[in-house]
This record gives structure tokens, C-alpha cells and sequence, in this order.
């Protein structure tokens, strides 16, 4: 091997190590221009007023959002009520009790229904939830209950395929071993097959929740977005990320800034997320 | 009273039998009433012909261009950073703090909504480089949204290769660089080229990161500096403001089995990237 060899060798090496940097980057910029342009607001009318103000009137002065955080935990909390139980019975039933030819042919089929566009499902939403709401429960229809269907439905596929793959890594030793002893199937599920599986269960639904958090455009079609704190299930309601794609055309000056405060707080809620799915999914590969 | 446990054992069979049917069913169905809704809407003129009266009437054929721009502009700058990264992080390292770093940077990256990426491309390249509501801006702000997808699967593909293949070929005299390109890259090429297809699949299904940085032009876009509105602005535009049932649900069906599609083509890739190595 002669010397130029080496030196383009070491140029290459550089330039990878620059385009592994890039990701670091892009991060770095993202977080500094959404706190640059939402930060300032937090100082100028202060962080009380944003996070806790019940108002939200941005052209007069207004700033509160406190009615939006608790839109975005309540749908989230909401996807989960109807979306986790459902998908973890579903993952359970492929991985301990499908047949072979099932699962084949069912997991391919889950991970392509989790590329269909999230505006699908909003789309749907306003079809043919709303009006069902609307007919049988009364309200407007466009509410946390309706939200919360939407994105529930949204999240099942994300949720099965991670659940499925931590059950699926359970050793089969564990499952023989629990039926040896006499057990039933469903104890030997219950008591040995998802307590192994619990760290990836967790995360499935971390992850779950990070979408149905971050959602904005199914949200937007389905909520009503209405200002303030709902009440009860058959309320409209707006989230955080909808507020900011609501307004974001138009809104100008300290309108604007609000609109990345909103970010700003969106931003640390999923940050915050991220580093708990992150912690768990740590623990289960330490196991 | 204790309940007999074979008979607690039957009856949750059934339960999470149902529970599973009920949950494939719901998903099945809306793959079935877009398409049985969508059919009737579809055809060769609504493909290839453009829109009139806001998409009241017409086709769609500006948006099927736009979408199929941002989705091949944003892997030209996505795959060399992407790849590139997946061979920094495991052909020229070993793991360490700053590796660590740049898994936390793509992990963390991965996370963020959609939305956020909406708003930083619409201050970032929109505003303060002047980009406007373009081609350009949704292709850069695309690309980052993208990255992980790309460094995840490269890597994941990128370390099934298995060992004996880099140590024939460095005992046959290849530098690193002649290995990675010549024996690695090409025996990971599916798993590359499934995260490849499922970007894709992730800028064609992208709303709210594209409509604050491309626009929503109804125009056939010619240039980077043009706006341009994708099928899935499109049908968001065209199902929120209520302009035509119809033809959000014949969008919806283009858009759908797009997405389908890619997926199916990625997932083919993967299998066959696992049944080579395993």
C-alpha cells in the first residue's frame, strides 16, 4: 500500500466523520432556531403566562396555553386508553397463539398499514366518526373522544409491531418451562411471557404516545379546535402542534413567536418522552 | 370462589382472539372503504390531468409531480449523508462516547414531530435564507426529517454482513475504503435501499412538515424556487376545506396505494436482506 493510498483513505475517514456529524448539526440548528424565536416571548410576558394562562387571544396579548397542554395529554392519554389494550391483546394473540401461516402473512400486512398517511385517518375521522358522535352522543361530534379514536386507530400498527418483536425475543425456554410445570397457557402469558417482555411493551407504547402527541393534521380535522379546557369527553378541543399549524400562515410579530413558544413546550414534552422510551429500551438490551 | 384457570385459559383465547380480529379489521376496513370509496374517482384523465376550480374539478397530475420531486430530491441529499453516516458509525469506529453522541443526535432527531420540522423549515430555509415556500425549502427540511430512517436501516443492514467477507478482502490487499465499497456496501444493498424506499414512503405521506415549507401552489412546479402542493397537502386541503368529497377520496386512494406500494417493495427488500444472512 503506498502513501497516496493512505491519504485519500484518511480523507474518506474525514469526510465520514463530517457527514456523521451533519445529524448532530441539524439537531443543533432545529433546537436553536425554535428556542431563538420562541424563547424570547417566554422572557418578555413571562413563562407563567404562557404555560399557565388560560387565554389565548395572541393579537391582543394573550399568550396562555395551558388549555392546549392539557388538550394534548388528554387525547394522548385517550389514544392510549383505546389504542394500547387493544394492540398489545393483538400482538399477544400473534406472537403466543397465531399459527405459523398467520403471523407470515399478518406481520407484513401490519408494518404496510403503518405507512398509511396520518390525514387518511383524519379523513376518516370526520366521515364517519364525527357524525356518529354527533347523532348518538350529542355535542358537536368534534371531540376528545372522536380525537382520541382517531389516533388511537392511528397508533395501532406502531404499537403491535414493537410489542410483537419483545414478545417475539422472549426465549422459548421461558414458555416450556412455565407449561412444564403444569401452568395454562394464559397463565404462562400473564405471569412469565409478558413480564419478560415489559421493558419493549413499555417503549411500543412511549413510542405510541410520542406519535399521537406530535400528530397535527388528523388532529386538526377531528378536534373542533376550540379554545378552551374541555370538560367532558364530547368537548372539542385544540392540541398544541394543531395550534401551531393552525396559525402558523398568517401569524405575524409577536403572534408568531407565540406559535414557537408553543414549539418550545411541545419540543421539551417530547424530549422528555424520548428520553424515558430511550431509558427503557436501554434496560431491556442490558438484559 | 376460585375460578378454574383452564377455563379463565379459554376464555381470554377468545378475548384476545377477538380483540385481534378487531384490531386488523379496523385497519383492513379503512384500506377497503378508500379504496370501494376512491375506485369510482379514479381514472386515466383524473391522473394526468390538471386541477380546475381549486381541485373541485379535474385531476391531480401537478400534485403526483411535486410529490414525486420532494420525495426523489430529498434522497439525493438523504442517502450520501444517511449512508455515509451508517459507514462512519460502524466500518470506522469503534463504539465509543462519540458515537454514542451521534446515536443520541439521530435518535433524538428521529423523535421530533413532524410539525417541529414545519417550523423550523418554514424560519429556517423559508424565511431566513429566503427560500420562500419552495421545491427547495421542503426538499432540505425533508431531508433531515428522513436522515434517522436512512442511518437506522443502513446501519442495521451494514452490520448483518458478516465478518469473513471484510477479512478476505482486506488479506487480498483492499484498502478500508475498496472493502466498504466494493464488498459491504454492495452485499447490504437491500437493507440500504429498504430505508431508501421507506423515506420515500415518509415524504409522500408527510403533511405538516411540507405544507409550511413547500406550499400549497396548485401549479406544476418546473423549478427548485417553485411551490408546489403534494398529493397528501393536496387531499388535506381538499377534505379540511370541504371542497370535494369526490376527489378527496380519489386523492386518497393515489396516495394510499403510493404508500402501499413503497412499503411492500421495502418490506420485499428486508425479507430478502434477512434470508441472505441468517
Amino acid at each position: 500500500m503506498g502513501k497516496p493510498h493512505s491519504s485519500r483513505e484518511t480523507g474518506i475517514k474525514w469526510l465520514l466523520t463530517l457527514f456523521a456529524l451533519s445529524s448532530l448539526l441539524f439537531l443543533f440548528v432545529i433546537f436553536a432556531f425554535i428556542l431563538a424565536e420562541g424563547l424570547p416571548l417566554f422572557v418578555k410576558v413571562g413563562p407563567g403566562h404562557i404555560i399557565f394562562g388560560m387565554k389565548w387571544a395572541p393579537t391582543k396579548g394573550h399568550f396562555g396555553i395551558f388549555p392546549m397542554i392539557v388538550s394534548s395529554f388528554m387525547v394522548t392519554f385517550g389514544a392510549l386508553v383505546f389504542g394500547a389494550s387493544l394492540a398489545l391483546a393483538c400482538a399477544t394473540y400473534l406472537s403466543e397463539y397465531a399459527g405459523r401461516k398467520t403471523k407470515l402473512f399478518l406481520k407484513p400486512a401490519l408494518e404496510l398499514l403503518a405507512g398509511i398517511p396520518s390525514v387518511v385517518y383524519g379523513f376518516l375521522g370526520v366521515v364517519y366518526i364525527v357524525p356518529l358522535i354527533r347523532e348518538y352522543l350529542g355535542g358537536p361530534g368534534f371531540s376528545i373522544l372522536s380525537t382520541s379514536l382517531v389516533l388511537g386507530i392511528m397508533i395501532l400498527p406502531t404499537i403491535i409491531s414493537i410489542s410483537f418483536d419483545a414478545l417475539m425475543s422472549v426465549p422459548a425456554g421461558y414458555r416450556e418451562g412455565s407449561l412444564a410445570m403444569g401452568a395454562t397457557k394464559w397463565q404462562t402469558v400473564y405471569r412469565v411471557v409478558l413480564p419478560a417482555a415489559r421493558s419493549g411493551i413499555l417503549a411500543s407504547f412511549i413510542l405510541g404516545m410520542g406519535r399521537a402527541i406530535g400528530e397535527t393534521m388528523a388532529v386538526i380535522m377531528v378536534a373542533g379546535n376550540a379554545l378552551k379546557i374541555p370538560t367532558s369527553l364530547l368537548d372539542p378541543l385544540r392540541t398544541l402542534t394543531s395550534n401551531i399549524a393552525l396559525e402558523l400562515a398568517y401569524a405575524t410579530g409577536d403572534h408568531r413567536s407565540a406559535l414557537f413558544s408553543t414549539g418550545v413546550v411541545l419540543l421539551v414534552i417530547i424530549m422528555f418522552l424520548n428520553l424515558v422510551a430511550n431509558f427503557w429500551v436501554k434496560k431491556r438490551t442490558a438484559r | 370462589m376460585r375460578l378454574n384457570p383452564r377455563w379463565i385459559n379459554k376464555l381470554v383465547t377468545w378475548a384476545l382472539t377477538f380483540q385481534a380480529v378487531l384490531a386488523v379489521g379496523i385497519l383492513v376496513a379503512i384500506i377497503l372503504v378508500i379504496f370501494i370509496k376512491g375506485a369510482p374517482h379514479v381514472s386515466l384523465g383524473f391522473i394526468f390531468s390538471y386541477p380546475e376550480d381549486m381541485g373541485r374539478h379535474g385531476g391531480i397530475f401537478p400534485s403526483i409531480v411535486a410529490t414525486v420531486l420532494l420525495g426523489l430530491l430529498s434522497l439525493v441529499f438523504a442517502t450520501p449523508l444517511g449512508v455515509g453516516t451508517a459507514i462512519f458509525l460502524t466500518e470506522y469506529t469503534k463504539e465509543s462516547t462519540f458515537t454514542r453522541i451521534i446515536r443520541f443526535g439521530v435518535e433524538s432527531l428521529a423523535g421530533i414531530p413532524s410539525i417541529i420540522y414545519g417550523l423550523f423549515g418554514f424560519i429556517f430555509f423559508v424565511i431566513k435564507l429566503g427560500m420562500g415556500w419552495s421545491l427547495l425549502s421542503g426538499t432540505l427540511t425533508i431531508t433531515i426529517m428522513v436522515l434517522p430512517t436512512i442511518i437506522r436501516t443502513s446501519e442495521e443492514a451494514i452490520k448483518a454482513v458478516p465478518n469473513n467477507l471484510r477479512m478476505v478482502s482486506f488479506s487480498l490487499g483492499a484498502t478500508k475504503w475498496e472493502t466498504v465499497t466494493r464488498v459491504v456496501i454492495p452485499s447490504a444493498m437491500p437493507g440500504i435501499l429498504t430505508g431508501i424506499m421507506l423515506s420515500i414512503g415518509r415524504a409522500v405521506s408527510e403533511t405538516a412538515a411540507v405544507i409550511f415549507t413547500m406550499g400549497s401552489s396548485l401549479r406544476l412546479p418546473t423549478s427548485l424556487a417553485d411551490s408546489g402542493r403534494t398529493m397528501a397537502v393536496h387531499f388535506y386541503i381538499l377534505a379540511r376545506e370541504g371542497i370535494s368529497l369526490e376527489k378527496a377520496y380519489g386523492t386518497a386512494l393515489i396516495l394510499v396505494m403510493t404508500i402501499l406500494i413503497i412499503n411492500f417493495v421495502a418490506y420485499y427488500l428486508m425479507n430478502r436482506m434477512v434470508a441472505k444472512y441468517s
